[in-house]
């Protein structure tokens, strides 16, 4: 004990004069740091990881692959699938503007860009729901052609939209900004057509970069409550979402269900996360080579 | 290649194909962003200023927005010196683990608001693992504000750690160690030299994290019980108030959540100006 508080107390002191980082505070920093990681997330999702197994591997079984949490998991993840590549198009053309052009309300523009991060979530919900119901500025317009957009999937589908769109650009915006000159000088000289340019030059570079923001797009649009409920309608087997039907769950009491549902979309996600990440590298080796 | 041709010819695009560009990008804009942000202060006036007036004043809107501040108040001060602490440890020092422990902070960015507010029912809640001792004990952490404010915690948890810690690591530690090795202790190195340098940086997580945490929905709605006057929050007021088809209270307690939400993020445009302009006066330096 005394021997390791001396070889401690050395290095320590050594560190202090050789490495400029070496500064007081270390250990109540770090102590402080862990502690509440530990209070305030570790111990809790430990409890989502433990809980759902109360029902046994068969009682867990059971939840997921009933019918309508199979429905509303298949939801939560098709429709913020589809989100997601809505917001790769929109991101890409929204960025490329805001990085290439120069126009009046340009940086009111590029500041609004985050809007979907500030606005809560049960506002955006709220004022979607009117937009889309039947009598408001957009359902009306489909109103009479039948379609219907709130209280269906497309309603879902419409706020994972609103909700994921800043990721794209914000991921893209600066690595285009990056490229600008030689993308223009490689244009330039090598005389190569704009559509050509874009598929050969530009989509490699920003690639990555564009994964990295629909796996997050993706990923919130996923766990996504408070914008989608108001419009979703929540009709059973239809447009019921996985975290309202972990809702659901905890209001009927089945502590264990509800954890079972949450533990298999961390768990989804988590799978997705790696599968982008895999990509991601395999991206990167082929543009290095 | 001079510089306005650069913005005036982008790969031999022309002027048609910026105004193409910037057409798509006002009208992706319109339908996806400002038309909800229109929707929220229209529907809240739908019915004239008295009635919005009326509906932020009345008991439950006032215990409501009470809550949010009370809420606020708690969860910001402790992810602040969360925030700083964690920059701290990680930034000014080498340790084993460390970019588990960034991965870890970054941990609750993935995590469902739902399922944030779930963690703490199965810890709390009357079947929850500490459920029954503190219900023997009266202690009341479920449906009421320390409930409230943990689930906020953790969807919050990473925001201000988010914004210090790029900053810190960029700037090094030169200046610390000057401090230090001058004889200044760790404290007033923090507050005379660290402090200074990201102050902006930490004003606008700060910022953030009171943002995010008044208008948390998902996971305070796990966890608060609904009790109105009691653990409701501002975005729960909205819901309940939606729910009974007031719209335009609902849209007008919504509408003071817009503001604050337009206001962060004004602020963040000015700090980011300010912080371009530090930033290069150090690489000048």
């Amino acid at each position: 004990m005394e021997a390791t508080t001396v070889i401690h107390g050395r290095t320590g002191s050594r560190f202090r004069f050789r490495e400029p980082s070496a500064l007081p505070g270390f250990w109540p920093a770090l102590g402080f740091t862990i502690f509440y990681l530990s209070a305030i997330v570790l111990i809790p999702l430990s409890a989502l990881v433990l809980r759902p197994w109360e029902l046994g591997l068969s009682g867990v079984w059971a939840i997921l692959s009933d019918e309508r949490v199979a429905l509303a998991l298949w939801l939560s993840f098709f429709a913020s699938f589809l989100a997601a590549v809505t917001n790769a198009v929109f991101g890409l053309i929204v960025a490329w503007t805001l990085v290439r052009y120069q126009f009046p309300g340009r940086r009111i523009l590029d500041a609004l860009v985050d809007l979907p991060f500030a606005m809560p979530t049960a506002v955006a919900g709220i004022a979607l729901a009117t937009i889309y119901a039947p009598n408001g500025w957009i359902g009306a317009l489909f109103d009479p052609l039948n379609i219907r957009i709130a209280y269906t999937p497309i309603g879902v589908y419409i706020a994972l939209v609103f909700v994921g769109f800043p990721f794209i650009v914000r991921a893209v915006q600066p690595v285009l900004q990056d490229l600008e000159r030689e993308v223009e000088e490689a244009a330039a000289t090598l005389g190569a057509g704009r559509l050509r340019t874009f598929r050969k030059v530009i989509f490699p570079a920003i690639a990555p970069a564009l994964l990295t923001g629909f796996t997050l797009a993706f990923a919130r649009a996923v766990g996504e409550y408070g914008s989608v409920i108001f419009i979703a309608g929540n009709i059973p087997y239809v447009s019921e979402i996985a975290p309202l039907l972990i809702v659901q769950k905890l209001e009927e009491y089945s502590y264990a269900g509800a954890a079972a549902i949450g533990l298999a979309m961390l768990g989804i996600s988590f799978v997705i996360l790696l599968v982008s990440n895999a990509l991601q590298v395999a991206m990167t080796r082929k543009q290095k080579a | 290649m001079s510089a306005h041709q650069h913005f005036d010819n982008p790969i031999r695009g022309g002027r048609k194909s910026a105004a193409v560009f910037i057409t798509l990008t006002l009208a992706i804009f319109a339908l996806v962003l400002f038309l909800p942000l229109i929707t929220v202060f229209v529907e809240a006036f739908r019915k004239g200023w008295d009635v919005y007036v009326a509906s932020l004043t009345e008991p439950d809107a006032l215990a409501a927005v009470q809550l949010t501040l009370l809420i606020t108040a708690i969860v910001v001060p402790l992810n602040t010196v969360f925030g700083v602490a964690s920059a701290w440890a990680i930034t000014k020092f080498d340790f084993k683990g460390k970019s588990t422990l960034l991965a870890l902070i970054d941990l609750p960015f993935s995590i469902s608001p739902v399922i944030a507010g779930l963690v703490y029912v199965l810890i709390f809640g009357a079947q929850g693992w500490l459920g029954p001792w503190l219900d023997e004990r009266g202690i009341q952490i479920l449906f009421a504000a320390p409930g409230i404010a943990l689930a906020t915690a953790l969807v919050t948890f990473p925001f201000v750690a988010r914004e210090v810690i790029p900053l810190m690591q960029a700037q090094g530690s030169d200046e610390e160690a000057a401090a230090t090795t001058l004889g200044a202790n760790g404290f007033k190195t923090f507050w005379a030299v660290t402090l200074p340098n990201i102050k902006w940086a930490l004003m606008y997580g700060v910022l953030l994290c009171a943002a995010r945490a008044t208008g948390e929905f998902g996971a305070v709605s796990v966890v608060s019980g609904h009790i109105r006057g009691q653990t409701n929050t501002m975005p729960l007021h909205i819901e309940v108030l939606y729910n009974e088809y007031n719209f335009a209270a609902s849209f007008a307690v919504a509408s003071l959540l817009a503001l604050f939400a337009l206001v962060t993020l004004l602020v963040k445009t000015l700090v980011e100006t300010q912080f371009h302009d530090e930033l290069a006066a150090q690489r000048h330096r």
